[in-house]
């Protein structure tokens, strides 16, 4: 509680809680309602507004001697009519909007207890129009008048609340106090049943508002500046202008303060300003105005002057002017405390400035604007758009009035489309939480209720893919002039090459550019975009295992984008569909790009990744994009049969990781399964026969097929945190791809089977079906289990046979690497583990202790002696077949 | 002391008196089961009635507990904070 709720007394708190008690009875009684209910009260209030509206502006004009009684009555029936017209088919009670293509509802929820401020100025029609919105709405309201109009406001409340009582709304609904002071309004924006304040009044009350520490709707002050441009409509501006400085003798915020006026058209706007009733202050009067109706000390407004006529102003100062002026122009030449009239002033007291060019005027208006009225209301008068667009972005203003009144054309509804109001949010410049014009909808929380929404997917393959044995020939359809084939130096001595070449139309120029058998560095990928760009090739074939292919994919697109950054392009990203950063679609060169792979296992043929390394700065870049993805895949296994047994194992166990991964991705799709599960199937059966009879013709289609299929699968579903285990691993002690994958799968399957420790989020998922997956690709292979556990068992213990066959190092231990050396790399794995994006569709998200226990799970293996793993088959001589 | 059960059906015409003759004629201890099933919507009335009835019931350490409340008066009660003070049985 602030100092000034401790001087309330004893009898004053028991007469303010009366007060809450009863408006919390009534918010909780009103939840009950439905829209129909609440449309059933609003209706007769706004009519009984409307039959009450010149009643209420003589009894405001009466008790506050501010304003004018006849267009106090128009503010009355605006805050009725008007407002009635915006609400009448809102939707403000249960679901309030819908959004089926977002599968999402907006439902509403009432605030309970407002309190609610209410200024001296508008007062009987500021009532109406926060009465119609709360019943609208469902709330309660705990009205505090502006001593100076406590009993007009009284009596419009009462109006409206016996309305409201007859037709149906809870009894308390609307209160008044009937008297009050700071201390009052203080207890009550502190007290913990008050769920709103609405504060429209003078500066320090909204002030108090906003520090009270509760949601509160303030009003800012404002000072309108006008721009009138020079190729406006001058005799429109003027009748503008004139009709809302007068309106209710300027007490309206919104109305104009300063009018900018271009030199051109300055003299022919003050003469029709003074033909139409004006009198136009010389400096003299001008200088008299400002010291009479400008507080010296404090630079703001005498309040004596607030809501008074021009003829009573201008007896204020002496000064002589015309029975019927409506208003005083006093000319300034600048904005500041050096011009008094440079600040708000709500009576109709208008000052202008000549300004010599656009920029001047601009400028100027800046200066108004930020003399008190940030955030408020600026107007503009001009038939150039460019103008009017300058000055929107230039001027701070929550509402920009164009071609029209301010103070009307700010309340909304009659001059444009604005929502009407009676309380202008002016933003965070004039210390509001909105620059709307506040209606219904600030008097609600809006609950949104969201359904779930599968997210779309993709399945995306190269368009053309030939496989079994003599694929190759395929090559003689594809019609180039020139062609660069891209491959590595074993593939010459294997005669892979030739076969190729063999195969190429013979009017087709064929070029060969040898790389080293290594992952792509950047300065070789650089040397071979030089090749394509002088033998301006068009088509490029990467013969070669995944190393060259990757090569081919980034060579290509340098060679067709030039402008690609690498770096950039390899940014890290969560959804290939929203990443910050885009490929280049723009290409000044164009290349078919066909892909000869000689290893069944990455399936880079088939992919849209590229790994690069950039020795300069000891890293590998990974780039992934459908845009690398090779134009045509040859799958011919008669490049695949010489491949040694070491890494036809390697590859095949790869291979088999791409497959089990993809199949329990977070990604995975029936699309994807289909393929994931065939690769499963057919590693498991051919793999083994590959190794050990590497001449099997069949085995070996089937397992670069697999290769190929696996690849498809783990290209729109992703990979998992065996992938991520097996980089971070692989990368620091230097050990081949496929077997370190070989060392982690089968402790990441029974990690993935388990009950996650956190699940990952998975919108396409329903529930968590890892173990699920595992279990069907066990009934697949015919491994027997009556329950999911057992199945999944079973898949393990399977696997393991299958890594024993291929004479894998089967722990990480076997490998030679000591324990010590190994717990001291381990902050450097798990870090980099966690950094890979492998995991990131790995079903169960790995925290870093469970990261830590995978790798020593790895590191133990089966916990098997020395004379165990002696006793294992043993992988038989390496040499090429 | 004997605990007696008061079993008392709430009109959904006439929450207020029902709630206010019930009250008056409250022992001490035991329970008051209050069966609002055809209690459609609370009134202003009905609510302050029931406030004053826990109070009264507080007072005289009688356990209330509402039967059949549907969630539209549930929410009502928790807003008004009586929620906590009440028993609920479906």
């Amino acid at each position: 509680m602030s100092d000034n709720t401790e001087t309330v007394t004893d009898e004053r708190i028991s007469y303010l809680e009366g007060l809450v008690r009863q408006a919390k009875t009534a918010a909780a009684v009103f939840t009950q309602y439905t829209q129909e209910d609440v449309d059933r009260i609003v209706k007769p209030m706004v009519v009984a507004g409307l039959e009450q509206a010149q009643y209420l502006a003589r009894l405001a004009i009466e008790e506050t001697k501010l304003g004018v009684m006849e267009d106090k009555a128009i503010k009355n029936m605006v805050a009725t009519e008007f407002v009635y017209n915006y609400v009448k088919d809102k939707r403000t009670v249960g679901q309030i909007a819908e959004y089926p293509e977002r599968n999402l509802v907006e439902m509403a929820e009432p605030i309970g207890v407002i309190f609610s401020l209410l200024p001296i100025t508008n007062p009987t029609s500021t009532v109406l129009f926060k009465c119609i919105m709360a019943i609208k709405t469902r709330n309660a309201v705990i009205f505090s008048p502006h001593p100076s109009a406590g009993h007009c406001c009284y009596e419009a409340v009462r109006i409206m609340y016996e309305t409201a009582v007859k037709h149906g709304a809870p009894e308390g609904v609307f209160t008044c106090l009937e008297s009050h002071n700071l201390q009052d309004n203080a207890y009550m924006m502190h007290h913990k049943d008050v769920g709103l304040i609405d504060a429209t009044g003078g500066p320090g009350m909204v002030k108090a508002a906003y520090s009270s520490g509760k949601p509160a709707l303030g009003v800012g002050p404002g000072n309108t500046p006008v721009y009138l441009e020079k190729s406006a409509d001058l005799n429109m501006a003027v009748v503008d202008i004139i009709t809302s400085k007068t309106f209710d003798n300027g007490t309206i915020c919104a109305s104009e303060q300063t009018v900018v006026i271009d030199d051109e058209i300055y003299d022919i706007v003050l003469e029709k300003f003074a033909e139409l009733g004006s009198h136009i202050c010389n400096e003299k009067e001008t200088e008299l105005l400002g010291r009479t109706v400008i507080d010296p000390k404090t630079g703001f407004m005498q309040p004596l002057a607030v809501g008074q006529k021009a003829t009573a102003i201008a007896r204020m100062i002496g000064l002589k002017v015309k029975p019927h002026t409506k208003l005083l122009i006093a000319p300034i030449e600048g904005v500041g405390r050096e011009y008094p009239l440079s600040v708000e002033k709500l009576f109709p007291v208008l000052a202008v400035y000549r300004a010599k060019s656009v920029d001047e005027a601009l400028k100027v208006c800046i200066d108004v604007n930020y003399a008190g009225g940030v955030g408020h209301t600026a107007v503009v008068f001009s038939r150039n758009d460019d103008v009017i667009r300058k000055f929107g972005e230039v001027i701070n203003a929550g509402r920009i009035i164009v071609n029209s009144p301010g103070s009307i054309g700010a309340l909304g509804g009659v001059y444009n489309d604005l929502v009407p109001t009676f309380s202008f949010g002016c933003g965070t410049g004039g210390g509001n939480s909105t620059t709307d014009n506040v209606n219904v909808f600030h008097y609600l929380n809006i609950k949104r209720v969201a359904r779930r929404t599968q997210a779309h997917m993709w399945f995306r393959v190269p368009n053309q893919i030939y496989f079994n044995m003599n694929a190759v020939e395929n090559l003689r359809q594809f019609k180039s002039r020139s062609t660069v084939v891209i491959t590595n130096p074993a593939m010459e001595q294997i005669g892979h090459l030739d076969t190729v070449r063999r195969n190429i139309p013979p009017e087709t120029l064929v070029h060969v550019s040898v790389i080293p058998d290594a992952e792509p560095e950047v300065q070789v990928v650089m040397q071979g975009v030089e090749a394509l760009k002088f033998y301006r090739a068009d088509q490029i074939i990467a013969l070669g295992g995944g190393s060259v292919i990757d090569a081919a994919k980034i060579m290509k697109l340098k060679y067709e984008s030039p402008e690609a950054d690498l770096e950039e392009l390899a940014a890290p990203f969560l959804d290939l569909r929203k990443r910050v950063v885009q490929y280049p679609t723009e290409k000044i060169n164009r290349a078919r790009l066909i892909a000869i792979s000689t290893t069944s296992g990455t399936g880079s043929e088939v992919t849209p990744f590229a790994v690069l390394t950039d020795k300069e700065h000891g890293r590998k870049v990974t780039l992934a994009d459908y845009s690398l993805s090779p134009d045509v895949a040859i799958v011919d296994p008669q490049f695949v049969m010489s491949m040694p047994k070491g890494l036809t194992a390697d590859t095949g166990i790869d291979c088999l990781t791409h497959a089990l991964e993809a199949g329990v991705s977070i990604f995975a799709s029936p699309y994807t399964d289909s393929n994931a599960f065939q690769a499963i199937r057919l590693v498991f059966r051919y793999l083994p026969i590959a190794y050990e009879q590497p001449n099997d013709e069949e085995a070996r289609t089937m397992m670069h097929n697999a290769a190929c299929i696996a690849a498809i699968a783990f290209s729109n579903a992703s990979v998992g945190v065996n992938h991520a285990l097996a980089h971070a691993f692989g990368a620091r002690f230097h050990v081949a791809h496929g077997r370190a994958n070989a060392l982690m799968l089968p402790h990441v399957i029974a990690f993935n089977a388990g009950v996650p420790t956190k699940f990952m989020p998975s919108p396409n998922q329903r529930g968590y079906i890892a173990h699920k997956k595992y279990a069907m690709v066990a009934d697949l292979l015919g491994l027997g289990g009556d329950t999911v556990e057992e199945k999944v068992k079973n898949l393990v213990v399977a696997t393991e046979q299958l890594l024993d066959r291929l004479a894998v190092p089967r722990s990480i231990a076997e490998l030679g690497i000591s324990k010590e050396e190994f717990e001291q790399a381990m902050p450097e794995l798990v870090k980099n583990a966690f950094d890979d994006p492998s995991w990131r569709s790995n079903p169960r998200m790995p925290l870093l202790s469970e990261l830590v226990e995978l790798f020593w799970s790895a590191y133990k293996g089966r916990g098997e002696t020395k004379a165990e793993v002696a006793s294992r088959p043993q992988r038989g001589d390496e040499v090429l077949v | 002391m004997t605990m007696i059960d008061a079993w008392v059906d709430v009109d959904g015409n006439g929450v207020a008196d029902a709630l206010r003759e019930r009250g008056e004629k409250l022992d001490s201890g035991g329970n008051v089961f209050l069966d609002f099933s055809v209690v459609g919507r609370l009134d202003p009335g009905g609510l302050r009635a029931l406030e004053d009835f826990v109070g009264a019931a507080d007072g005289k350490a009688v356990k209330v507990t509402l039967r059949g409340v549907n969630v539209y008066v549930y929410k009502v009660l928790k807003l008004a904070r009586l929620s906590s003070r009440i028993a609920f049985v479906n």
